[in-house]
């Protein structure tokens, strides 16, 4: 009976989304049960000895042993394990991303999924390090450099195979912006912190103007004003419906996006952060949550010299929803429950450690009703780590997403991604953010 | 002019014994460990390093061991030696990475130029240096980057000092060469690996001829100087390698003149264990984490493991960063290859003993002995786990840092 109640409960839940071929008779898809692992939902308390329920890629139930285990149910064997929630990165540069180029520093018309090569050796080694959903972005030389994409890893022959879809069944995305050194350049790229802001205030201002003409057209066409790419993009935005995800190092101009958020309204994510711990306070105030990133050592630049591990402990202390990222090529996503487990090193709690990989980044995508953590009616997305997720010792052993299995280190050819060796790199330097960027406007 | 750094270390040392150990700072002082791990045999439960006027005077189970009256007593669950970078950058590499200011380890204007001393481009007030000494790191072979056939040189120093002279262990750690993707010159020579490899034949074949002749009235030359004293053995010649092939080159070009050969990154090293090793040379591994691209595209977390397991010496280095981290911290990367297959205690000794050993600073630093140098490492746990802390840093008997890094 239990199990019916939760099934129902499941489908009440489930955003009815995908726009993939619908299985028809949802119930009737086979039901998975992973048991014995300590599983840690990210939304509770840790659960000893649990029982994971699956079905048609969703979560059915999760509990302890005392959790019915339907009959027929595919059981899979996870005692002395830990299960976490599928790894939500909400910065990464993996794919090989090219959005703007170098002809302006605003370019909101640009998508960034019409430059992924899905099938570059970091999409699998971000598998290895249990990211299962990414936020793919293009880089910080500009001011606007670029829609952003929203996917799973779940593999694919097209990057549409890995598009998390809304409800219309577009892909969902956010907005690249950037402050600070990395836009600033040469002509038409601004020269100084306050022409960048002037920028990017008198194109705003634009959109609204857009927003209103399409407002005052009302429902005849004729009266609608011209397509515009980049008005549309930054419509979403000023709706709601796009948030910002906003690359920013120093104290100052993290000042500086507060206001511009202040001003238009936008939904914003503040990414990077460096100086962060300096105005945490006004961050938490403003209640605007953080994708941090941890490097091992402050600097490469001026506005990164402050830097410090601590950032992740002073924020989550201000009452800021913090998330780390992995800013692939900057860090490994191999390695993403380091820069979670460095944070609780400098002091952040380790279930504030744990949401900051999952949950926190989720919500900063707008996408946790669907997945950061495990909770029935959920995405099936999870890792299957060997012990501790804040150990060094502890391996990814599985990533599954949508209740399909899409690493497994016991495959050989899984595991050459994990640890590396011939076959498992690129050639070419991946893709680095600024530095791509700053070299292209010299 | 050379002797001048001995000169004032020896000052230094008469100063210390004439006037005490205050006023130059030097603490007396003594370390309780419940694990000490002095790479000198097993590791010791309950144990006590005391360090007197620099150098380590006794060490042994805290029973056994007496801690002088008036000395500084520190605690820790675990202790190690100093950490030892077997190849770093930082000093001449800083944190602002600007070039013309802070970042001194490439000069680009020709391909050979052994004559480059670390010694006169180091900083030894770098922030990245006081930073690498909040995670234990002590002694570090830090100089010219790879990125031109033969960049420079590195200079052995520990990571404390108001100047280079008052840091210094030895003047040349080693001579870099790179012949990888690295060392050939764009649209200029060397473009090709086979050119690389005869413009090093010949400079060494000219040094050999200008050796045997012995003559007395030849006017100085520095680089003939540096190779030179690369033929005699007396500095090695670290060559930066990562794809097999260049490893090869390498090992014929070491096998032609027989000097003493240290293989530089070495990313495809598991490719070739069996030549590396009947070569009988070292390794300097990449660091753990480097990013796997362009030569280094086939670089492991396991290699550690496998050149231990082939009875390879190695020691994990930290290398080179363009961009960041501006530096890379050494216990990190040797935590990633104890993670992957490497002993704790293998992982340990490839950032201490075995690093000294490959640099020949061994009598000085790399294991806690009696007569050694009085530089410690301090951690509330295993130093390699994520969330532990290295709680304070000791070299030469002064505690230079005790902040909970």
């Amino acid at each position: 009976m239990k199990t019916v109640l939760l099934t129902l409960l499941s489908l009440l839940l489930t955003p009815v989304s995908i726009p993939r071929p619908a299985l028809p008779q949802q119930d009737k898809a086979p039901i998975q049960a992973f048991v014995g692992a300590t599983i840690l939902p990210a939304s509770g308390t840790p659960i000893a000895q649990g029982v994971l329920l699956v079905q048609g890629g969703k979560i059915l139930a999760i509990g302890d042993k005392s959790l019915p285990i339907p009959s027929g149910a595919v059981v899979t064997d996870l005692n002395g394990k830990t299960v976490i929630p599928g790894l939500v990165d909400t910065h990464s540069h993996i794919a090989g991303p090219g959005g703007a180029d170098s002809s302006s520093p605003i370019q909101p018309d640009v998508r960034v999924y019409d430059s992924l090569n899905m099938r570059e050796s970091a999409v699998k080694k971000a598998l290895a390090g249990g990211v299962t959903t990414a936020n793919i972005m293009p880089g910080s030389g500009h001011l606007l450099s670029g829609q952003t994409v929203y996917v799973k890893l779940r593999g694919g022959r097209t990057v549409e195979d890995y598009f998390i879809r809304d409800s219309d069944g577009k892909p969902t995305g956010g907005l690249k912006m950037a402050n600070g050194t990395n836009p600033i350049g040469s002509p038409p790229f601004p020269g100084t912190r306050g022409k960048s802001t002037a920028l990017v205030r008198e194109q705003f201002i634009k959109a609204l103007e857009y927003q209103k003409k399409i407002k005052d057209a009302g429902s005849d066409s004729k009266k609608l004003p011209p397509r515009d790419l980049g008005m549309e993009a930054l419509l979403e935005v000023l709706e709601g419906k796009r948030i910002v995800q906003h690359h920013t190092h120093r104290a100052d101009d993290i000042i500086t996006v507060l206001r511009l958020h202040k001003e238009f309204g936008f939904k914003v994510v503040l990414h990077h952060v460096s100086e962060g711990w300096k105005v945490a306070e006004e961050i938490a105030k403003a209640k605007v949550p953080c994708s941090i990133i941890l490097i091992d050592a402050p600097g490469g630049k001026l506005e990164a010299v402050d830097l410090s591990f601590q950032t992740g402990a002073v924020l989550e202390k201000a009452g800021v929803v913090v998330a780390y990222h992995t800013d692939d090529g900057i860090t490994d996503s191999r390695l993403f429950l380091r820069s979670a487990a460095l944070g609780i090193r400098a002091g952040m709690s380790r279930e504030g450690a744990l949401q900051s990989l999952t949950l926190s980044g989720a919500k900063m995508l707008g996408l946790e009703k669907q997945v950061g953590t495990l909770e029935p009616g959920k995405d099936a997305d999870f890792v299957v780590l060997s012990g501790d997720p804040f150990s060094v010792y502890t391996k990814v052993l599985q990533t599954w997403i949508e209740g399909k299995k899409v690493f497994d280190r016991t495959d050989p050819k899984d595991l050459l991604y994990a640890v590396g060796g011939v076959g498992a790199g690129e050639e070419i330097r991946p893709y680095l953010c600024c530095v791509d960027e700053m070299e292209a406007k010299r | 002019m050379r002797n001048i750094p001995r000169t004032v270390g020896a000052l230094l040392a008469t100063l210390s014994l004439t006037f005490g150990v205050s006023s130059l700072g030097v603490a007396q002082v003594a370390v309780k460990a419940k694990m000490l791990y002095t790479m000198a045999g097993s590791p010791l439960q309950n144990a006590v390093v005391v360090i007197r006027d620099g150098k380590i005077a006794a060490v042994g189970e805290a029973g056994k061991v007496e801690i002088p009256a008036g000395f500084t007593v520190l605690e820790a669950e675990v202790v190690t030696p100093g950490l030892v970078d077997a190849r770093a950058t930082v000093g001449l590499t800083g944190i602002y990475n600007n070039e013309g200011h802070d970042q001194d380890q490439l000069e680009a204007s020709t391909p050979i130029q052994p004559e480059l001393r670390a010694l006169d481009a180091y900083n030894p007030q770098e922030k990245l240096v006081a930073y690498v000494r909040g995670f234990g790191v002590t002694t570090i072979n830090t100089g010219h980057a790879p990125g031109k056939l033969i960049p420079g040189q590195t200079v052995i120093v520990k990571t404390t000092g108001n100047t280079v002279e008052q840091a210094l262990v030895q003047e040349t750690g080693v001579v870099v060469a790179d012949l990888s993707t690295g060392g050939l010159e764009r649209g200029k020579s060397p473009g090709t690996r086979a050119k690389m490899m005869s413009l090093l034949r010949q400079q060494l074949i000219k040094t050999q001829e200008a050796l045997s002749k012995e003559s007395k009235d030849q006017p100085r030359d520095l680089k003939q100087e540096m190779f030179a004293r690369v033929l005699k053995k007396e500095l090695p010649l670290l060559i930066t390698v990562h794809l097999a092939q260049d490893i090869a080159n390498a090992l014929r070009l070491q096998k032609e003149f027989g000097f003493r050969l240290i293989l530089d990154g070495a990313a495809e090293a598991p490719l070739l264990l069996e030549e590396i090793k009947a070569a009988g040379v070292s390794v300097v591994l990449h660091p753990s984490m480097q990013r796997a691209y362009g030569d280094a595209r086939s670089l492991s977390f396991e290699t550690a493991a496998k050149l231990k397991q082939a009875g390879i010496p190695f020691a994990i280095q930290t290398g080179f960063e363009g961009y960041v981290p501006k530096v890379r911290v050494l216990l990190f990367e040797a935590a990633i290859a104890a993670a992957n297959g490497l002993s704790r205690e293998d992982a340990l000794s490839a950032i201490t003993r075995d690093p000294a050993r490959i640099l020949g600073i061994e009598k000085r630093v790399g294991s806690i002995e009696v007569g050694k140098d009085g530089d410690l490492a301090l951690f509330d746990g295993d130093p390699f786990e994520y969330t532990t802390h290295c709680i304070g840093t000791i070299i030469e008997g002064k505690i230079v840092s005790s902040q909970k890094n």
